[in-house]
């Protein structure tokens, strides 16, 4: 393997994992602390990346100021999304079901996941929605002799962000505190006080964020297909409701979907799938989930 | 044994009924039907998990097997009859169903679906990529003969299907009553209850799930040799995850109590597609959504559990083998 063929590898697979760490970090987030594993995430993502070509679209179509300023309306779009659907799919939807069975709760989330399928399409109809100024703003970037999109970068520095801000909320703050008690057990945290139900309310808008966040950010990146699976083997890879794992893993799935589409073209559609049934043959639990004590 | 000459009563009383209904009803009913009991045959088969408290999301795996099974002999060896291609489909069930069930047995609840699920998604991965399996286009297979009787017109064609399709149903889900009220069957619901008591008492609980995952991929080869046939074209999308969240969907719709609630529930869903299709065609997926939703939060048990309700209290049974060991 000569060493431009690595450094492609390496270079595509970092950018392909920046994307599906973000989108997984709040599928994983929402795991831990409400214990859904779910399956509208990919629904929330394209939401996200409608939202935002919309947004896009109408801000340069118009011209109305600075070209970066399309960011931070992307960011918007995100936030507006999240607030919007997080409160009410949480207190509309879920809020009935969380004290049924795991297996349900994935099957209350299959049925989000077809009726934001529609809404999607209902809204936004069929046709193909284009926002590629954003992508072309940074210019390129050239490594190795192979030249890459500077966007693509961009989004790796947002990946990285993204984690480090969710770890330092999590691991330094009273709230993120109150939420790594939820996730440990519900049960004692609303013993001790905790509002579980606004926890849980919170935690899932911000899932929401970060899948529409992740939507908002590839929607410039035409080529990007994503398919809800993939962040869900990532989670399920680097262990259900763990952040660091979620991390890892996409940097595991990034490296082999990039080593696959580079040499072995024809495994590209389900390396990814391969990888995550020998992780769970080995450790059914992910790669950073402790093993929890069986319940008599 | 009274359970079992019950059964068997029931099923040609049911046998019956549907020649005849089949007969009378418009050719569109009879495809849907047709389209329904094949789905209801993979669904019954996760009935059978959901027993032991399993819930499969890969069921598509043995859906595609079934159906390329079927598909393959007639292309390749020219096998034009139903019943080998559906015997064909069940064994490619039962062999897939037989190496995945040992590595599977371990495995519980969200990380058993999701590895099922895994599963899939590998085979939809490689069908799609295998050009001399049609690729991602396919293939498309012809009308069968049945039993060396070959149909006329497309009338005919759709009746001798749904007979064919309602025989093969009657007698899956007669088997499955005779099973699920046997020992063993019944020792799924301990087996979902508490694991641990049901090894202490000396039964294995990875015997047990291994079973009703072989019964559940062998239901699901046939359904899918069925769908084939019915439908007159395969393609990988027999294995993609939205297709094994349908099956779901359907069982837990009908919910574990009854057998005949799962074709019910399939002809029911079949039925609201076809209408909200037609009527709503770019929302009926949301409609199956709500619906989804109405009877998870309403009906828990699924539409079996209605029959439960409605049934005329009469004297209680005596107390199964099962009941005794909670």
């Amino acid at each position: 393997m000569s060493a431009k063929l690595a450094a492609a590898i390496l270079i595509d697979g970092v950018i392909d994992a920046s994307w599906l760490f973000i989108v997984a970090v709040g599928l994983t987030l929402v795991f831990g602390v409400l214990n859904i594993l779910n399956f509208a995430h990919g629904s929330l993502f394209a939401v996200g990346a409608y939202a935002a070509a919309s947004a896009v679209g109408w801000y340069y179509g118009g011209g109305f100021g600075p070209p970066f300023f399309g960011y931070l309306l992307m960011l918007g779009a995100a936030l507006a999304v999240a607030l919007i659907l997080g409160p009410l799919i949480e207190r509309g939807v879920l809020r009935f079901f969380y004290r049924r069975d795991e297996v349900v709760l994935v099957l209350v989330t299959y049925a989000l996941f077809l009726i934001l399928e529609d809404a999607t399409k209902l809204i936004w109809g069929a046709e193909s929605y284009y926002a590629s100024e954003p992508y072309a703003l940074l210019g390129n970037v050239s490594f190795f002799g192979l030249s890459y999109v500077g966007y693509d970068f961009a989004l790796i520095g947002l990946a990285v962000v993204t984690g480090l801000l969710l770890w330092f909320g999590l691991n330094r703050t009273i709230t993120g505190k109150i939420v790594l008690a939820v996730i440990h057990d519900r049960d004692i945290s609303r013993a001790m006080g905790v509002n579980v139900n606004r926890v849980f309310a919170f935690a899932f808008t911000l899932g929401v964020f970060l899948a529409a966040l992740g939507g908002a950010f590839t929607a410039p990146k035409i080529s990007v297909q994503p398919g809800i699976l993939l962040s869900f083997a990532v989670v399920v890879i680097g262990g259900l409701g763990s952040v660091e794992g979620a991390a890892i893993a996409a940097l595991f799935v990034g490296f082999a979907r990039a080593a696959a589409i580079h040499l072995v073209p024809w495994a590209e559609l389900f390396i990814v799938y391969l990888v995550m049934a020998l992780v769970l043959a080995f450790r059914p639990e992910g790669l950073f989930q402790r093993t929890s004590a069986r319940k008599i | 044994m009274t359970g079992v000459i019950g059964t068997l009563v029931a099923a040609v009383i049911a046998y019956a009924v549907l020649v005849l209904a089949g007969y009378l009803a418009p050719d569109w009913l009879v495809l849907v039907a047709t389209l329904a009991f094949t789905k209801g045959l993979v669904a019954l088969g996760i009935v059978a998990l959901m027993r032991g408290g399993l819930v499969s999301f890969g069921q598509g795996t043995f859906y595609c097997a079934g159906a390329y099974a079927a598909g393959l002999a007639m292309r390749s060896f020219g096998i034009g009859d139903a019943a080998l291609l559906v015997a064909l489909g069940a064994i490619a069930g039962l062999i897939l169903g037989g190496i995945i069930a040992p590595l599977l047995a371990g495995y519980r609840g969200i990380f058993f679906a999701t590895l099922t699920l895994a599963l899939s998604m590998i085979v939809y991965g490689i069908l799609n990529k295998t050009y001399s399996l049609g690729g991602s286009d396919g293939l498309n297979l012809h009308a069968p003969s049945f039993f060396g009787y070959r149909p006329a017109g497309s009338e005919n064609a759709g009746y001798a299907l749904f007979l064919f399709t309602g025989l093969i149903m009657v007698i899956a889900a007669t088997l499955c009553r005779i099973h699920f009220n046997s020992v063993r069957g019944l020792l799924s619901h301990a087996a979902r209850d508490n694991e641990i008591r049901v090894e202490y008492l000396g039964a294995s609980v990875r015997w047990i799930n291994s079973v009703n995952f072989i019964i559940a991929a062998v239901l699901g080869g046939v359904g899918g040799a069925l769908s084939a046939l019915s439908l007159g074209h395969i393609d990988p999308d027999f294995a993609f995850w939205t297709t094994s969240g349908e099956f779901v969907f359907l069982a837990i719709l009908s919910g574990y109590v009854s057998v005949t609630a799962v074709f019910v529930a399939a002809i029911l869903v079949e039925l609201l597609r076809s209408y909200s299709s037609q009527y709503f065609p770019n929302t009926w997926q949301g409609v199956l959504g709500i619906f989804l939703l109405l009877i998870i939060l309403f009906l828990p048990g699924g539409l079996g559990s209605l029959a439960l309700r409605l049934r005329p209290k009469g004297p209680e049974p005596a107390p199964s083998p099962a009941e005794n060991l909670k």
